[in-house]
Order: structure tokens, then C-alpha cells, then sequence
């Protein structure tokens, strides 16, 4: 099996492929038979979906936020299914969906030679000067 | 009963009857994600139901609210077409049905928006943006199931097959769309091209072939049904009439 396996397990046989396929190394499967889309019945996770972080803008002038992470087996699925998860109770104006893959994050091993040197150096903050009265904080 | 509450009621049956079949769905779909857009798309048919069905008693004016009318007719008494009250079958067919439908039902609402009834034109102005994503939904999975494995495309082309024959039904003109057609109310057939239009696309695109069966006379409008519709509405009046009133 591929090292990617957000990728493997899928087939895009016609174009708008990516409908989960057998795995490989399963036994007793035909290829094509417990795939989720085609199996209603199957809840085995046999061959999942590929992991997308999700980001909702609430609304005009605010960023994106990260509400959370759903399944899906292509970009444009994991847009209807952030629609549906994350915003049917009018919580955006705006989907951003990343696979979970693309992220870079850093480790928790690292965290004291990342952040830590960060704690003491209170130059770094703007706070040795006086701010003019009437500006708004 | 006069042709607009008619005429109401056949629209909230179509979305009331299709809002359980969809709800029947809930657990049960493929992924969690589905399970939750298929409940979605339901919500908004019963949103819809409940605005027509309110609408209706007070066309009729016997005092009769939304949920008498949806718990406490009979069988015979229920208006909608027969393609709603199929059973769900698999993922496919149920993703046929819902794109006949949805297709169907974007072309009818987009129309009535123009109704001279200002009470059918604003219900419809609010449901069409709704439509118009039930349609879009309906039309991905079958393009990607169509056009996906040999298995699936199997599956959505019997899927397609199976819901084709109770199509016909949600064309057909009778005494009521007649009368209404002057400015209330839709002519079901001139919504036909519309229709044809997008389902031939989509079926192109999912390399699926249009189904070649007849279209079926519907019985449906007159309150003829499949045998599917009496258990379904068991079900769904079951509490209201063991515990009339019943809320929580």
C-alpha cells in the first residue's frame, strides 16, 4: 500500500472517481465491494476518507477559524459536507477546507526551544512608551 | 375544498412525505457527514411542509392547524405524488429520487415565486435557495457514484431506473393545475424542459443512460397511493395520535 494513505484506496477510474475501493490487502473482498459509497451497509472504514481541516469565517471582517476536522473524499465533498456539519445553524459566511495531510504542525517534543525562549524578553512587547489619550486600545 | 387549499396541500404532502423518507435516513447513512445532510435537506422540506400545511387550514377555515393535518388525515386523504413515497432502497436510488425530485421542484418553486398569491410566491421565494441545494447535492453523488466504480455505476444506473417510472406524474396537468395555471398556480407541464434539461446533463456527465421505461399515470393527486404510504404514515402519526398534542 502507498505511504500516502490519504490517497490510497480510492479509485478515479472516470473523472469523478474518488469513490473508496477495496483495500488491497484485505481478504476475501472483491475490488469494489466495500467501498462506503457504494455499500450503504458497510460502516467498516475499510477504505476511509481522507481527513479535512475545516475553517469558518463567522462573518465580514473577521478571520477564519478552525471549527474542526470531517471526512470526505474530495475538495469539493469536504466543502458540502463543512456546509452541513459546521454551518447549518448560520455560523459562517465563508468555508475554507484543507486536507489534514497539507498541515505542518509542530511538535509538542519541540516546545520548549520554540516558545519558551519568547517568555522572557518583555522588550519584544510594545509597552515602553505612553499611548496618546483617545486612542482606542 | 377549494382549488387553492388543494393546491397548497399537494405541495406541503410532496415535502412532508419526502421530509420523513429522508428523516428514515437518520443513522443509517453511509458517513456521518451524509447522516447529517441528508437530516438537513429533510428539515427543510418539513420548514416548507409546515409553512403550506399552516396555509392550507387557513384556506379551509375549520380550525384546523398544521399538525391535524399532517397527523390526523387518513391515507386517502394525502395529496402527494408517488415518487416521494418510495421506499429509500440504497444510497443510489435514494439520490435519484432526491435529483428527480429536487429538479422538479426548483423549476416549480422558481416559478411560483411569480404566483399572484402572495402567500405561494413568498414561501417559495424562501425555499427555492433550499432547492437549489438539495438539487446540487442530489446531482453530485450521482455524477461521482455514476461516474465512479464499475460497482457504483451499476447501482446508481438501478437506482435511476427504479425511481424513473414515477416521474411522469409530477408533469401531469389535471382540473385543479388548470384552473390555478392563470396566475395562482404552475402548469406542471411547462415545467418539463427545464427538468429534461438539467437531468439529461447530469446524466451525461455520470455517464449514465436515461432510463427507457414508460412513464407510470399517477394516481397520486387524487389520493390513490402505493402500498408504501400507509406504513409510512403509521409511523409518522403514531404518537400524535396515541398522545394527541404531544410536545416536548
Amino acid at each position: 500500500m502507498s505511504e500516502d494513505v490519504s490517497r490510497a484506496g480510492f479509485t478515479a477510474e472516470g473523472g469523478h472517481g474518488a469513490v473508496p475501493v477495496a483495500d488491497d490487502s484485505a481478504p476475501d473482498t472483491a475490488a469494489g465491494e466495500v467501498g462506503r459509497a457504494a455499500a450503504t451497509s458497510d460502516t467498516s472504514g475499510e477504505a476511509d476518507w481522507p481527513l479535512f481541516e475545516v475553517f469558518v469565517r463567522a462573518r465580514r471582517g473577521l478571520s477564519h477559524n478552525h471549527v474542526g476536522s470531517l471526512h470526505a473524499a474530495d475538495e469539493a465533498m469536504a466543502l458540502r459536507n463543512a456546509r452541513d456539519v459546521y454551518t447549518r445553524r448560520q455560523e459562517g459566511t465563508s468555508i475554507w477546507v484543507v486536507r489534514s495531510s497539507a498541515l505542518t504542525a509542530s511538535s509538542p517534543d519541540e516546545k520548549e526551544p520554540f516558545f519558551d525562549p519568547a517568555a522572557d524578553k518583555i522588550y519584544r512587547h510594545p509597552t515602553f512608551y505612553d499611548v496618546p489619550s483617545g486612542v482606542q486600545m | 375544498m377549494s382549488d387553492r387549499q388543494e393546491y397548497a396541500l399537494r405541495l406541503a404532502d410532496d415535502a412532508l412525505i419526502l421530509s420523513h423518507r429522508l428523516a428514515e435516513w437518520s443513522s443509517n447513512a453511509p458517513d456521518l457527514e451524509e447522516d447529517i445532510a441528508l437530516t438537513n435537506i429533510g428539515l427543510d422540506l418539513l420548514g416548507q411542509a409546515r409553512e403550506l400545511l399552516t396555509y392550507a387550514g387557513e384556506l379551509e377555515g375549520a380550525g384546523r392547524d398544521e399538525d391535524d393535518l399532517a397527523y390526523l388525515r387518513t391515507e386517502h386523504e394525502f395529496t402527494c405524488c408517488h415518487l416521494v413515497e418510495q421506499p429509500n432502497g440504497d444510497f443510489g436510488a435514494t439520490m435519484a429520487r432526491q435529483l428527480y425530485f429536487s429538479t422538479y421542484q426548483l423549476a416549480l418553486y422558481e416559478q411560483l415565486t411569480l404566483s399572484t398569491d402572495d402567500r405561494f410566491a413568498a414561501i417559495a421565494a424562501k425555499a427555492v435557495k433550499e432547492v437549489l441545494y438539495h438539487r446540487d447535492h442530489a446531482t453530485g453523488w450521482v455524477i461521482r457514484l455514476g461516474d465512479g466504480t464499475a460497482l457504483s455505476h451499476d447501482r446508481m444506473q438501478r437506482g435511476l431506473d427504479q425511481m424513473w417510472r414515477f416521474c411522469g406524474e409530477l408533469f401531469e396537468p389535471d382540473e385543479v393545475t388548470g384552473r390555478l395555471a392563470a396566475g395562482i398556480g404552475v402548469d406542471p407541464e411547462r415545467l418539463l424542459p427545464a427538468w429534461n434539461s438539467h437531468i439529461d446533463a447530469v446524466l451525461s456527465e455520470a455517464t449514465m443512460s436515461r432510463p427507457s421505461g414508460t412513464w407510470r399515470p399517477g394516481t397520486g393527486r387524487r389520493g390513490v397511493h402505493s402500498e408504501h404510504l400507509g406504513y409510512l404514515l403509521a409511523e409518522m402519526q403514531y404518537l400524535h395520535r396515541l398522545h394527541p398534542g404531544a410536545s416536548w
